[in-house]
Parts: structure tokens; sequence; C-alpha cells
């Protein structure tokens, strides 16, 4: 287990140079900044006074082993365009992303995995039928397109719940979070839900298909004959068995959730991260671009191992220290 | 698309809804661009200085139609050629208790240089060579040479308290800890990419606002904007999208302002170069001349947009079809000057008599992302042209690509959107049409590089007379020099445009700002 967790984290060390290379080359391709982020009054001199103060006149290998260097002491550069560290910067908006992910998720998880049963198990039911096809929507329509649709029924026609953006919070271990307020519960409902639609999609059809093949094995058969009750035998030798696929994509598509709830966070202007990093390509905000990716790059290293561990847990057959990332 | 669809929705669903005005004591208003930064020395960018605008005051003000009206200053006059003396308004308090000063004059000054940021207001205060504190409420300031647009850069220049503000860094700021203004508005509460909270400051020297607390929500998603209007979650919106302005213009629960806009939108012409990249015949060849240096070629060319169908069929009437670089009432407008008028045979004669008969072929650039509908201007324009025989090819880029190509100079015909922020005709003139000069500071984007030395030696000239009426006149002469050469092409004046529920009036402004003072109950 050690060596597995050691060698996980040697290569994500590579996984991260690697990564802010590109961007840094792919920012370099894109534009110059200051051209965005200087007001149309300044003059040639006042160009290249703010050029300077960004380090932006020097070649661009210069800024990357700048980058690095600094980097390796913690600091990930200052935003070009706030001028607050880039690591604060997007810290500080993580908690309201992570929230709306996790929202997301369990949303997905709590109706996905149980419609799945169901419709695995009834395959010929009306209602399953009627699950199924309401997941093909769920996969099919446009994420932005669902998310205005709701908008208007909910907050222009019915009038229920606030149209946009994020609740009163309140601090819980520190960590600003709206889920514990009404307030905030009314906020966060539509877009978690608009988030999830895709992801409960995909766990219905997991879910699906993983119980319709379980029903037909022998241990399932062997179960039944011995007169375990439906109950016992979905909620613990079917389920316990299928878990396995299910699980590996609830981790990866919880860090997609975090990473690329970008449409959602626009559309319900809530003030995480995702909204973050498109206002600042949009102004070429370099720093925090990079450190966003960095970010982003460890949240998917730390949750694959998570995920690992989990398999480890959930089917003694797999050992972590033969496993090959 | 989606938002004409939205808007039909939403026509449906008002008839269903009942929201009203909330308490008249709470205003909540939607902005359409992110807030980066409440220091208001920061970044020089338009969303941040309307919010800072409204917690601090400036030695001038600039009313709806950018005229300047006395704001910490009461009067100003020149006491020589080179000096300044700005008299200031007595009893002003800082939000903290504390008195408005000449010193805090000074330091808001001083402060721009001290601090290290990209957009800087130095371009405000570069000028500046000395300070003279003659009592509290006098303050004088030297210049090198004469300078008359020192009023004029006053106007964009915050003034902060010496006090809270000395040593404050950003974060101070956000943080409300050093953002003591004497605005009509007490800063409460920032929470970046979502609000902005402020207070009604009970001790402003101007007329107070008649709301107790105005909330500034940040929604960047036109629909989502829309939306939050007409579920009642927001009172009032700013950039409305010209898609949607029919429909929420006849809806019955909303009442929607516009004025024209400080903004120009226009064409640059590569006029300088021998050899232009994105010029050919015909058939695709690059061509060993470049057309555009001559003026006829150019004129034919503004001869054959016609400007009020781009008004009337892209920009849905939220537009004015431009004929100089600002719009009616601002300072250096030239009273003789009127938009081109439509005339595609007088185009084709043009470029016939210029040597191009069967026209040539060019790529025309524009950006996708920054101004009202502009990759369809382009589009609209590049088909004008080629029934006139410039077939034109199009190319759109998203402007954080488009506007480093285009200062490069790598384009032979580009798109750019001008906001006249000092409502004064120097600024376009010197920043767009002046020779380009690294030295002197002169044609920063000027894409075209264009020249016209008559025309440099009337901006110079008036860059140095104090006298207003004289050098209004020669900014008009300038204008006229360039309009009559097509040194760029005005295409339209953008129209800003805000939306409230029933029951709000906004006295809409030319810059674009929202300011939350300005809206009042309907009368």
């Amino acid at each position: 287990m050690p060596v597995f967790i050691i060698r996980r984290l040697l290569q994500s060390i590579v996984a991260l140079l690697v990564m802010s290379a590109l961007i840094f080359v792919g920012v370099f391709a894109i534009g110059n900044p200051i051209d965005i982020l200087i007001n149309p009054q300044a003059d040639q001199a006042e160009i290249a006074r703010a050029t300077a103060a960004l380090g932006l006149d020097k070649p661009m290998w210069i800024q990357y082993w700048d980058f690095l260097r600094h980097a390796l002491s913690g600091d990930l550069g200052r935003s070009f365009s706030q001028n607050i560290p880039a690591v604060q910067l997007i810290f500080e908006r993580m908690p309201a992303t992570l929230e709306l992910a996790l929202c997301a998720m369990l949303f997905a998880i709590l109706l996905g995995i149980p419609l799945g049963l169901v419709a695995g198990m009834k395959p010929d039911a009306w209602f399953s039928k009627a699950i199924m096809a309401g997941s093909i929507l769920g996969f099919s329509l446009p994420t932005f397109w669902v998310g205005l649709m709701m908008i208007m029924v909910f907050s222009v026609s019915l009038g229920w719940l606030p149209s946009t953006g994020r609740g009163h919070t309140t601090l819980l271990l520190g960590v600003p979070v709206s889920f514990l307020n009404w307030d905030g519960l009314t906020h966060i409902m539509m877009p978690a839900l608009n988030l999830a639609l895709f992801k409960l999609s995909l766990l219905i059809r997991l879910t699906r298909a993983g119980t319709r093949e379980a029903m037909l094995q022998d241990y399932v058969k062997f179960a039944r004959a011995k007169g375990l009750s439906m109950r016992r035998i979905v909620g613990v030798h079917v389920l316990k068995n299928i878990l396995i696929p299910i699980v590996t994509v609830i981790g990866l598509e919880f860090g997609s959730l975090i990473a690329f709830a970008i449409v959602t966070e626009t559309i319900f202007a809530w003030p995480g991260m995702g909204k973050l990093l498109i206002d600042s390509i949009n102004v070429l905000d370099r720093p925090v671009i990079v450190a966003y990716v960095l970010i982003i790059v460890c949240m998917f290293v730390a949750i694959n191992l998570l995920v690992d561990i989990l398999y480890s847990l959930l089917d003694p057959r797999v050992r972590l220290a033969e496993a090959r990332a | 698309m989606i938002a004409r669809l939205l808007s039909a929705c939403a026509l449906l669903a008002v008839c269903m809804s009942s929201v009203t005005i909330a308490d008249a004591a709470e205003l909540v208003i939607a902005l359409g661009a992110d807030v980066t930064s409440i220091d208001p020395h920061n970044n020089n960018a338009a969303p941040n200085n309307s919010i800072a605008e409204q917690i601090f005051n400036k030695l001038i003000e600039n009313d709806a139609r950018q005229n300047p009206q006395p704001g910490l200053a009461e009067s100003w006059r020149t006491v020589d050629d080179l000096t300044w003396e700005f008299k200031l308004r007595r009893g002003v308090k800082f939000h903290d208790g504390s008195d408005f000063t000449a010193a805090d004059v000074a330091y808001s000054i001083e402060r721009p240089g001290i601090i290290n940021t990209p957009g800087g207001f130095t371009i405000y205060t570069r000028s500046i060579i000395e300070k003279t504190i003659v009592d509290p409420y006098t303050i004088r300031l030297k210049t090198a040479t004469p300078y008359p647009n020192l009023p004029t850069d006053m106007a964009g220049l915050i003034i902060v308290s010496s006090k809270a503000a000395r040593g404050a860094t950003n974060a101070d700021f956000d943080s409300g800890k050093a953002t003591i203004g004497t605005g009509p508005w007490k800063f409460v509460r920032y929470a970046k990419g979502d609000r902005i909270e402020l207070a009604r400051n009970d001790n402003y020297w101007g007329p107070k606002p008649v709301w107790d607390k105005v909330t500034f929500r940040l929604i960047t998603s036109d629909p989502s904007r829309i939306a939050a209007l007409l579920s009642g979650d927001v009172q009032m919106i700013e950039v409305v999208p010209t898609a949607d302005f029919a429909k929420l213009k006849s809806n019955k629960d909303i009442t929607v302002f516009t004025t024209i806009s400080n903004r120009m939108i226009h064409l640059h012409l590569d006029s300088n170069r021998d050899k232009s990249p994105f010029v050919t015949d015909k058939a695709g060849k690059p061509l060993e001349k470049n057309p555009f240096k001559d003026a006829r070629v150019r004129k034919a060319i503004s001869k054959a947009i016609n400007r009020n169908a781009i008004v009337e069929r892209v920009m849905e009437g939220l537009a004015i079809p431009a004929g100089q670089l600002m719009p009616e009432g601002f300072f250096g407008v030239s009273p003789n000057l009127k938009p081109e008028p439509f005339d595609p045979d007088g185009a084709k004669k043009l470029l016939a008599e210029a040597g191009y008969p069967d026209g040539f072929g060019i790529t025309l650039h524009g950006p996708n992302n920054r101004y009202v509908n502009d990759d369809q201007i382009v589009q609209a324009v590049a088909q004008m042209l080629t029934r006139v025989g410039i077939v034109t090819k199009v190319e759109t880029l998203p402007f954080s690509v488009y506007v480093s190509r285009a200062n490069k100079v790598e384009f032979s015909a580009a798109l750019l959107g001008w906001g006249v922020t000092t409502g004064e005709a120097t600024y376009p003139l010197r920043s767009l049409i002046a020779t380009y000069n690294q030295a002197k500071g002169l044609g920063t984007w000027n894409w075209g590089r264009y020249s016209n030395p008559p025309m440099d030696g009337l901006l110079e000239q008036a860059l140095a007379t104090v006298d207003n009426a004289k050098r209004e006149k020669l900014l008009q002469q300038a204008t006229e020099l360039v309009i009559n050469d097509t040194g760029l092409i005005p295409l339209h004046y953008q129209v800003n445009t805000w939306a409230a529920r029933k029951g709000l009036t906004y006295a809409p402004r030319t810059d674009e700002r929202t300011y939350a003072h300005e809206v009042r109950p309907a009368p």
C-alpha cells in the first residue's frame, strides 16, 4: 500500500509539471494579457511600465523558470487583474463550488441508484421504461438550456425559487456554506439539480445494466432458492457486486463536477471557481489559470487514489500493491 | 436564438407572475460585468470604476451626458499656463467622520504611482510635477507643459482618505477596512463574483439616495440577468441584450431606459504600408500595392456601407449611425460632419478612379465577444463591401486573441469600439488617429497606422491650448481633417440600455455607469 501511494505521488508530480508547462505555453500563444488589462487611455510608456510590473517583458522560458522557483515555495503567483495571490483567490471560491458539486452528487446518487435498481429489476414495467426515457433526456439535453428552462418555470412563472445567486451563508468549521439554512437551500436547489442531471442519468443507466446482469447470476438464483427475501438479495448481494464500477464512475465524475461546473455556475450566477476560471481566461489572467489547473490536477490525483483505496475495501480480491495506475 | 426563446417564455410568464417592487427601502440591481476589486486605484476598468464612484468622489464629477460638474472641488481655474488651482468643498466628511481636506487630494494623486498594478491610474496623475497645499481647502497642481486636460484627468481619479488608505492593501479595500469614501454610499460587503452591498451615507454632501440599502448582484449571463428581473429577484438590470429589448419594452411590468453611448464602433484600414497582409486580388493572390493608401479607396468603403441597415437589422434599432468620433454634445464634435450616406454607385466610381474598377479582395477581422453584436456587424459590412466589388472574407476571434494581434498591426481591416470616457475629442484623436509615436505616446491604438501630419499639428496645438473655445475649434478642425480623409470609418454609436420593474426611474448615462443613487421611485 505505501509503495503504491508513493508511486502515485511521483506520477502526479510529473503530471503537474507537464500541465503547468502546457498552460504556460498555451496562454502565451493566445495573446498578451497587458493588451486586455490596460486601460485604453494608457500610452506606450505606461504599457511598458505595466508590462515590466507583471514581469511580462522577460522571455517566456525565464517567466516559466521564475514560476517554477516560486511554485516550489508554494507561491503560484498573483492574479494579474486582481493583484491577489491566485491560490487565495481560488480557495475563496472553492467552498461554493464544492458544496454545489456535493449537493449535485448527492442528488445523483440518492436518485440515480434506486431508480437504476428499479429499472434493472423490472425492465419491462412501464415505470422502468419511463425512467429510461427520462435518462435519455437527461443525457441529451444541453445543461445551459435545461438550466434556463428551470429558471423560467420555477422562478419566473411559479415564483417558487430564487432565479440566481448563492443564498445566505453560515460558517461550518470556519468555511462559509449555504446549505445549512433555508434561504441557502432554496438557492442551491436548482443549480444542484441542473448540475446533477447528466450524472443522474449516467448512474441510472450504469446501475440498471449492472442489476440486470447480476440478477441472472448463479449467486442470485442460489440466494432465491435459499429463500432469502428480495430486499436482502438486492440490498446486500446485488448492490455490493455492482457497486465497484459505480464507485469508480462516481469518483471520476465528482472530479469533473467540481472542475467543470462552469456552465451551471454561469447560468445561475453561482460565485464558484468555474466562473472565476472563465473570467480569468477572458482576460488571460495566466497565474489564476495555471493555479486553477494545477489544483484540479491535484484533486483528480487525490480522488483517483481514494477510489482505488475504496476498491480494495469493497472487493478484497483487489490488492493495491499490484495495481499499476 | 436562446434569448428569443427565453423572452417568448418570459412574456407568457409575466401574465402569471405577481411580483411587485420590493420594500422601497432596499434596491437590488444586477450588473452585467464582473467587479474584480474594490480598491479604486487597482484596475482602471469600467465595472470597478462604476462601483468605486458610488462609494468615493472625484474632484470633478461627470453628469449623465459626461459634462464636468463640481465634485469635491467647488471650482477650478488656471493660475498661470502651468498651474491649476482647485478650491475644495468645505464641510465634507468621510464615512468614518473625519474631515476631507487638501491632504487627501495630495495623497490620492500620489497613490496610483506608489501601488504597483497593471491597469493603473497614473495616466491621470503623470502630468503633475508638483502639488502645493495652499490651505486645507485649496490645492495647486503644477505641470511641466501647459496642460488643459487636467480637469478631465481629475474627473477620472478617485479621492481616497489619506488616513484610511495609507499603506492599505487590495485586501483591505475588499474587506472594507480601507474603503472609507465621501460618496453617497457606504461600503458594507463585497463577496467576490457574487455581490456588493452598500448602505446610504446619511451625511452625504450632495442629494442623498432614497434607498437605505443597495445590493449589486453580478450576473454576467444575459438570459439569467433578464430572468432575475422578470422573476423580481432584482429590480433593475443593466446591459439589456438587443435581441430581448423589444420584448422587455412591450412588457407592462418593465420600464426600459436608453441613451446614446460614448462608444463608437469603427473600422481601421491598414493605410500606411506598401503591402498589406490581408489584401489580395479577386483570385486570392496577394496584391503588390496596398489600395488602402489611397484615400479614394477608403472613402469608397465608407460609401459602400449602409449604416442604417446595420443599425436597423443587426442592432435592432439600438444604435445610431456615426459620422465622426463622438456623438453630439461632446467637447470637440464638429457640427459640419454627418454620417456618410449609403452610395454604392459612388463607391464603385471612386474605386474605378483609384484604379480598381473590378475591385479586389480583403479579409475583415473583428472580435466576437466584446461589443454588442460585433461578429454580426463584421459579417454585414463584408456583404456590403462584396456588393461593390471588394470581395470580403470574415474572420472573427475572441477579444483576448484579437486585440493582441491587432496591436501588432497584423490585420488589413479591423473593427474596434472606442468609448470616449473623457467626454472630449483629444482622447480618440490621440489614441486612434495620431501618427504612431512611441516617444510621445501617440497613436497607441492606431491599428491602421494612419498618418496625417496636418492633423498631428492641430492636435498637438490643441493639447497645449488652455483656452476652451480655441481648443474646441482646433479639435473640430482636426476631426474634420480625419473624417474627410477617411482616416478611420465610423459605423455607429452604441446605445446604453437599462431595464427596471415598473415604478422605478433611472437617468440613463452615456458612460454606461449604473449608479444606485440615480435610481428613484417613479413620480
